[in-house]
């Protein structure tokens, strides 16, 4: 992370320099702050919504049963995890939100389960092969269906934006096995 | 059919909210004071991810701004145009995991400009559909547990951001 921001900051005022852009680029940094700081205020009010909700779950045992269901799967991509740790409930439910297209609600629950996976951390502040799979699953975005896209679409007068459902099933589970394929090759190289 | 997808969309989160609550009464739950309670763990966590995403933000928004986001661009549409792949897709390509909101917009600049059944919005459809808003996912999630020491994670990421990319172009290939 260090080097690549180190790489993005000092190409861009290069670039800025050269290009004559150099006002834009103040500018931009300012707008990029403003961006931080509203959806950050945006998803302080979509976190705890979710977090609310998940207590509840969490209060009336419901958690546990979903979690249960899809345990044999997810216990054989996250070898390390004990049986019964709740970083399992977490991640199956942020798995289940993503499938679904459900990212406000996919958020919430993945920094949940960053935060139980960091309670099994024996080193604070580096990351574990854990965190490392479940960033990948989650960049690698398994979408059954892309409501977004479908939107758009359809708003232009697609004869029928549902086509791009397949494709996009395909493409999608096609990337998440190669993304876990090259993290085991790298977890291979630099162990 | 797209009418029954979008219905069961706009359902699936209201049920499951009912559901929720409904269960828990049932269980002799206190709701309230336990959504409460989940949301008070909310203005924390912000806190901590905050940073992050100030950081990645301004980097990203500095790199368009300046010309250099063009820049990378340029250069890779020689090759693309080499490869018949259209222009449109590989700005969706560049922008996918840089930024949500922009790769929404650009899409619908797309569809707009290319129609809506053209092979740069099929294409595109595909990459915003099967790509994820990688920086920011990093920043989020690394942010919450304040991870500094991120080792092989981040060209991981991108490494497999470009594999998701060429999949899509070629399932797209395939389909249409």
């Amino acid at each position: 992370m260090n080097v690549l921001w180190l790489i993005m900051i000092c190409v861009s005022i290069v670039f800025a320099i050269f290009t004559g852009n150099l006002e834009a680029f103040t500018k931009s940094i300012f707008e990029g702050a403003k961006s931080a700081v509203e959806i950050s205020l945006y998803l302080l009010g979509i976190v705890s919504v979710w977090l609310g909700i998940t207590r509840i779950l969490e209060d009336s045992g419901l958690i546990y049963r979903i979690a249960h269901l899809f345990r044999p799967i997810i216990s054989r991509l996250f070898k390390n995890i004990p049986g019964d740790h709740p970083s399992i409930t977490a991640i199956t439910l942020n798995v289940l939100a993503n499938l679904f297209g459900l990212g406000n609600a996919a958020t919430p629950l993945g920094i949940k389960a960053m935060q139980e996976l960091d309670a099994l951390n024996q080193d604070k502040g580096t990351i574990t092969p854990e965190m490392m799979t479940f960033i990948v699953i989650n960049t690698a975005s398994i979408q059954l269906i892309p409501f977004s896209v479908i939107g758009i679409l359809a708003s232009y007068e697609h004869h029928n934006p549902a086509v791009v459902v397949l494709p996009v099933l395909i493409a999608t589970a096609i990337s998440a096995m190669t993304a876990l394929l090259i993290l085991a090759l790298f977890r291979r190289i630099f162990r | 059919m797209i009418g029954y997808v979008e219905y069961i969309s706009l359902l699936i989160i209201p049920l499951f909210i009912l559901f929720t609550v409904l269960y828990g009464t049932f269980k002799k739950v206190r709701v309230y004071d336990s959504f409460v309670a989940g949301a008070k763990q909310g203005p924390a966590i912000i806190l901590n991810i905050f940073p992050y995403l100030l950081t990645i933000f301004v980097a990203i928004k500095g790199f368009q701004a300046s010309g250099a986001f063009d820049y990378v661009r340029n250069v890779f549409s020689g090759v693309l145009a080499f490869l018949d792949v259209p222009i449109e897709a590989l700005s969706m390509a560049v922008m996918k995991p840089l930024s949500g909101s922009a790769s929404t917009a650009l899409f619908t600049d797309i569809v707009k400009t290319t129609g809506a059944e053209s092979v740069a919005t099929q294409m595109s459809a595909v990459i915003m559909g099967s790509a994820e808003t990688t920086f920011y996912v990093l920043a989020v999630y690394l942010g919450a547990v304040s991870i500094r020491k991120t080792r092989y994670l981040v060209p991981v990421c991108l490494v497999a951001d470009f594999v998701g990319i060429v999949v899509a172009v070629f399932v797209t290939r395939w389909f249409f």
